[in-house]
């Protein structure tokens, strides 16, 4: 197990072999798509990461939403952000939502090749006794404008994650190119 | 399923050093990861040149809280990629090198610098290049030096 943490959270000792798997990858197709889905998540690991290139074609973060079958829409996600412009460093928090809303694009992006990045982590997410928390580190720079972003957020629910959503915001769309990748770390 | 996660070099300083440089880098992964933990002959950047690219082609954006403080700066068009700031005391820094060896877009790094005597720090920087990444400077500008013991290890992550 210390080799996992220190390998994946980085003290530079690599993992055990086959401790961290690749599970699904999503890459957006021309003609985007509004909402990313994982499905049938195994049961088998201990944490989750999800690792996101993103372009978007508006402006708005993007949302997860989690489910055991079917996906909890309901506002039953709470959220904090530690974010800084460039300029100044702000913080943020919102109970009752109904998702986790983390990273941010901009719309008409000024550079529209440079995509925002997240890192993605969904701890004990197979635990039936625990509600489930996510952790993210994101941000964008356009050379002259963006953010850089530390995210929390809570599922207010102890069933078992075998599907997540990933939303893009307010009815938008990840662009082509856009890609996100789910794999399990075993504990 | 096969492993994902995997070392591709190692550097451990046996000595002061303003330059090191991972090369040759196989484009078979979907993100690098930038490991490092040592310390500074002074306060020092980390900074990445990708590809020997030397032009103003780099950006950053900084959120950082000193312990009595948080802020948030920004830099732009730099000759390199500000990811971390390395000081005497011991430091690490994680830098995620996303999706490096697309040809479509730019090149955006994500990292967290901690040193516990001075700053915890996230950064993002740009690279404002669609080249694939095959080569990596980590440079300490300004004369400093990364110091003896300090370790640089460069990992591969594979998507399915």
């Amino acid at each position: 197990m210390l080799n996992v943490i220190t390998g994946v959270h980085g003290a530079g000792t690599p993992p055990v072999t086959n401790s961290y798997e690749s599970i699904a990858t999503v890459t957006v197709g021309a003609g985007g798509s509004g909402t990313i889905s994982f499905t049938s998540i195994p049961s088998t690991y201990k944490h989750l990461q999800i690792r996101a290139t993103v372009l978007e074609s508006n402006d708005g973060v993007m949302g997860f939403r989690f489910g055991n079958g079917s996906i909890d829409s309901g506002n039953n996600y709470t959220i904090h952000e530690l974010y800084g412009t460039g300029s100044s460093a702000s913080a943020y928090a919102a109970t009752a939502q109904n998702n986790i809303g983390i990273n941010y694009n901009y719309s008409a992006s000024p550079l529209s090749s440079a995509p925002s990045v997240a890192v993605v982590d969904i701890l004990d997410y197979a635990n039936t006794s625990k509600n489930k928390t996510l952790r993210a580190l994101c941000g964008v720079d356009y050379n002259g404008s963006g953010y850089v972003r530390l995210d929390s957020g809570l599922w207010l629910s102890t069933a078992a994650i075998n599907a997540i959503d990933i939303v893009a915001y307010s009815g938008k769309t990840f662009n082509q190119y856009s890609s996100f990748a789910l794999y399990g770390i075993k504990g | 399923m096969a492993s994902t996660y995997e070392p591709i070099a190692t550097t451990t300083l046996g000595s002061g050093q303003g330059l090191v440089t991972f090369a040759s880098i196989p484009a078979t992964y979907t993100d690098l990861r930038l490991v490092y933990t040592g310390t500074g002959s002074a306060t020092i950047p980390f900074a990445l040149q990708f590809n020997n690219d030397t032009g103003s082609n780099y950006s950053y954006t900084l959120l950082y809280g000193t312990g009595s403080s948080a802020a948030s700066t920004r830099g732009t068009s730099q000759t390199e990629g500000y990811v971390g700031n390395v000081w005497t005391d011991q430091n690490t820094i994680i830098v995620d090198i996303m999706n490096y060896s697309n040809t479509t877009t730019y090149k955006t790094q994500i990292s967290r610098a901690n040193s516990a005597g001075n700053r915890v720090a996230a950064w993002v920087n740009l690279w404002r290049s669609t080249a694939a990444i095959n080569k990596i400077d980590i440079t300490a500008t300004g004369g400093g030096s990364y110091q003896t013991g300090s370790t640089f290890t460069l990992y591969g992550i594979k998507a399915a």
